[in-house]
């Protein structure tokens, strides 16, 4: 009941004319970088966020969560009409997506596709309403030795989950934690990997390593693949959407499934392209249709949306709970909370009452009114996705240029920014994995000085890590999902040689 | 036919296997030159506990070992890829945008960030689909405009300006 009451407060705070306006703007700006390649959530959130620094830290987030949102909804707008994810986390869209498009589907695949995410994302949010300050209020307890270890089970489960390259996935995430540690050390002042450059004292900001990576990256990488966008046509009216409406009970169980997988790749942080696979590939395996997935099923577009998109939500769960990050564009956010002056963590459910209820509260809002929006403008945004390579490509690199400069206003970050943006091309183009390493950067000092606040306790030594049980099940626990291929293959072995 | 296009392909380029190989290479280096760098600092412990150099010295030490682990595996692994990394003709279309990115963001530090953006814009415009001349004024004259408009007038966040702006009083 205590949290209802929050919540209403919550309302009350987002309910204003101004957040309702910053809402509809994020919602917009989100949908539009979201159909457009080289723009993406994190990046796009990364941009905006140098123009929210004289803004109210509630009003803010609202705008900057709202753009999140927008660019989910819109990566599923490109999947079904071009063929093209407009974000990784559509690509299992695209399965079933486009073929309902080419068979002249496309509003109805629109249509569940939207719905799909809008029921995700809402079982994420109920979610994160009554979970999120019970864990809070449980990790206050935590001490820098319980926060460290959640640091590693988080980044463990990063390289547990990853059954492509794990070797990959470390190597991702220590450049990041690498770029972390440039810079002046906070704890005693000694300069790090500066290497005489006077530039380099405050270290390198994450938002330049984002918006070089993902933006100007993800532009090289389209120019290469010479994409030429030919979309199918969509007709969405109402009575397209309404007849889609009624079929969707009969995908209850695929529904419930996807949020379920959803919520907990979202909060661990396995992210939500991994969910949209996940909810994909098990709505596959037991649906009836299961056969016919890839030629153009409603519930396999239905599937990877709601997994996405609940996973997408939940990430803010360990965000707001916990200060740690679930996905890339979290870990963004949480950077911006850091830069309005909040302190990330459990203390933020006690201190900023009115920031944390308000952000939640306006998640229910601005879920319901993008639902409206994309639903009656999905024309108008994939008419965005016609115009040219040629003019859209260099406006983005400007803005990707403004970004860059508009975080310290200085003119070594845009240079910076060119920079990430080749090892951004490369590192995407060898398959290694992009997320990992922006969430050690912005993690990565906090980590850090987790690290040495234990060390600097009483016991000393590593043995701290397992001074009492809640700290020791953490650290084992990420120990094993460290481990975990390794301990699955010798398992797969034991299993064969006695069978 | 195919298969000796394949050949070719192998032939005249760098496969994807070898540019991973090499990628791991520089990983490797920018590792040893972490654990060097943090050396100096300090990477042991002292009286207080960890040093400046403690975490980014380890740090740098699992960047070596799991670039060696990939280096290889790029080179002697199963699944090696063999497909050519980037052909010629790809890799002139990224150097297009990359090449002229540059000259931009050098462009920025004489002339400001927006008549830079208005040139950039154009030329993009021009080069790689010879649009008509009126099209290209309107639409990059036109970004540059509202980005000013954002920015300088709505937001005030102070952007590199030139002597163009300083003419108008900015």
């Amino acid at each position: 009941m205590e949290n209802l009451s929050a919540l209403f407060h919550g309302f009350s705070v987002a309910l204003t004319w101004y957040n309702g306006w910053m809402m509809l703007i994020g919602l917009v700006l989100g949908i539009v970088i979201g159909v457009l390649p080289g723009l993406g959530g994190p990046n796009g959130v990364a941009i905006l966020l140098p123009l929210t620094f004289t803004m109210p830290p509630t009003s803010a987030i609202i705008m900057l969560s709202c753009i999140y949102w927008g660019s989910l909804f819109a990566g599923a707008i490109t999947s079904i009409l071009f063929n093209i994810p407009g974000e990784t986390s559509a690509v299992a869209t695209t399965f079933d997506g486009y073929p309902l498009a080419q068979q002249g589907k496309a509003g109805e695949a629109l249509t569940a596709s939207f719905t799909g995410s809008f029921i995700g994302a809402f079982v994420g949010v109920l979610l994160i309403t009554f979970l999120a300050p019970l864990v809070s209020k449980f990790a206050l307890k935590f001490g820098p030795p319980e926060f460290f270890a959640v640091f590693l089970l988080t980044f463990c489960s990063f390289v547990g989950t990853d059954n492509k390259a794990p070797f990959k996935t470390i190597i991702s995430m220590m450049l990041g934690f690498g770029l972390a540690a440039i810079g002046m050390d906070t704890v005693s002042g000694e300069l790090r990997m500066t290497f005489g450059l006077s530039g380099l004292l405050i270290g390198i900001d994450f938002l330049v390593v984002v918006i070089g990576l993902f933006g100007l990256g993800e532009i090289l990488v389209t120019m290469e693949e010479g994409l030429a966008f030919e979309g199918k046509h969509a007709k969405i009216n109402a009575k397209v959407v309404l007849e889609t409406w009624k079929k969707l009970p009969k995908y209850w169980l695929t529904l419930i499934r996807s949020s379920a997988v959803g919520c907990w790749m979202g909060i661990t942080p396995g992210g939500a392209t991994a969910a949209s696979f996940m909810g994909y590939g098990l709505a596959k395996r037991f649906s009836p249709n299961g056969d016919k997935f890839g030629t153009g099923e409603l519930e396999g577009v239905i599937a990877p949306e709601t997994a996405a998109h609940a996973a997408g939500t939940a990430a803010l769960l360990p965000m707001l709970a916990l200060g740690i990050p679930g996905s890339a564009t979290a870990a963004v956010l949480l950077g911006g909370l850091m830069i309005w002056g909040l302190q990330p963590g459990p203390l933020l459910f006690i201190e900023q009452k009115d920031f944390v209820w308000g952000l939640i509260a306006s998640m229910y809002l601005s879920n319901v009114a993008g639902l409206f929006l994309v639903l009656s403008t999905v024309p108008l945004f994939a008419a965005i996705l016609r115009i040219p390579f040629s003019i859209i490509a260099p406006i983005i690199i400007v803005v990707c240029a403004i970004g860059a400069y508009a975080v310290h206003a200085a003119m070594l970050d845009v240079w910076f920014m060119v920079l990430f943006g080749i090892i951004g091309y490369m590192l995407k183009k060898l398959d290694y994995p992009l997320a990992p390493l922006v969430l050690a950067v912005v993690l990565g000092d906090k980590m850090e000085a987790a690290f040495r606040q234990s060390m600097i306790g009483p016991s000393g030594g590593l043995g701290i890590f397992w001074s009492n049980s809640l700290v020791g099940t953490i650290t084992t626990l990420a120990l094993l999902m460290l481990f975990w291929p390794v301990i699955a293959l010798v398992w797969r072995k034991l299993k064969q040689s006695f069978v | 036919m195919d298969q000796e296009k394949v050949r070719n392909a192998r032939s005249s380029g760098l496969s994807h296997s070898d540019v991973d190989a090499i990628t791991a290479i520089v990983i490797f280096l920018i590792g040893v030159v972490m654990m060097m760098d943090n050396y100096r600092v300090g990477a042991g412990w002292a009286a207080d506990g960890p040093q400046s150099g403690y975490f980014p010295f380890r740090i740098g030490a699992i960047l070596c070992l799991a670039a060696l682990v990939v280096f290889i595996k790029s080179l002697f692994g199963k699944t090696r890829d063999h497909t050519i990394f980037v052909p010629w003709e790809r890799l002139r279309l990224v150097l297009m945008v990359l090449v002229p990115t540059i000259v931009y963001v050098l462009a920025i530090q004489f002339v400001g960030i927006y008549v830079a953006s208005a040139v950039f814009i154009a030329a993009f415009m021009r080069v790689m689909d010879k649009r008509s001349w009126f099209k290209v004024t309107l639409i990059s004259v036109g970004v540059s405009a509202a980005l000013f408009w954002l920015f300088e007038l709505q937001f005030s966040v102070p952007l590199p300006k030139g002597p163009l702006e300083a003419l108008f009083g900015y």
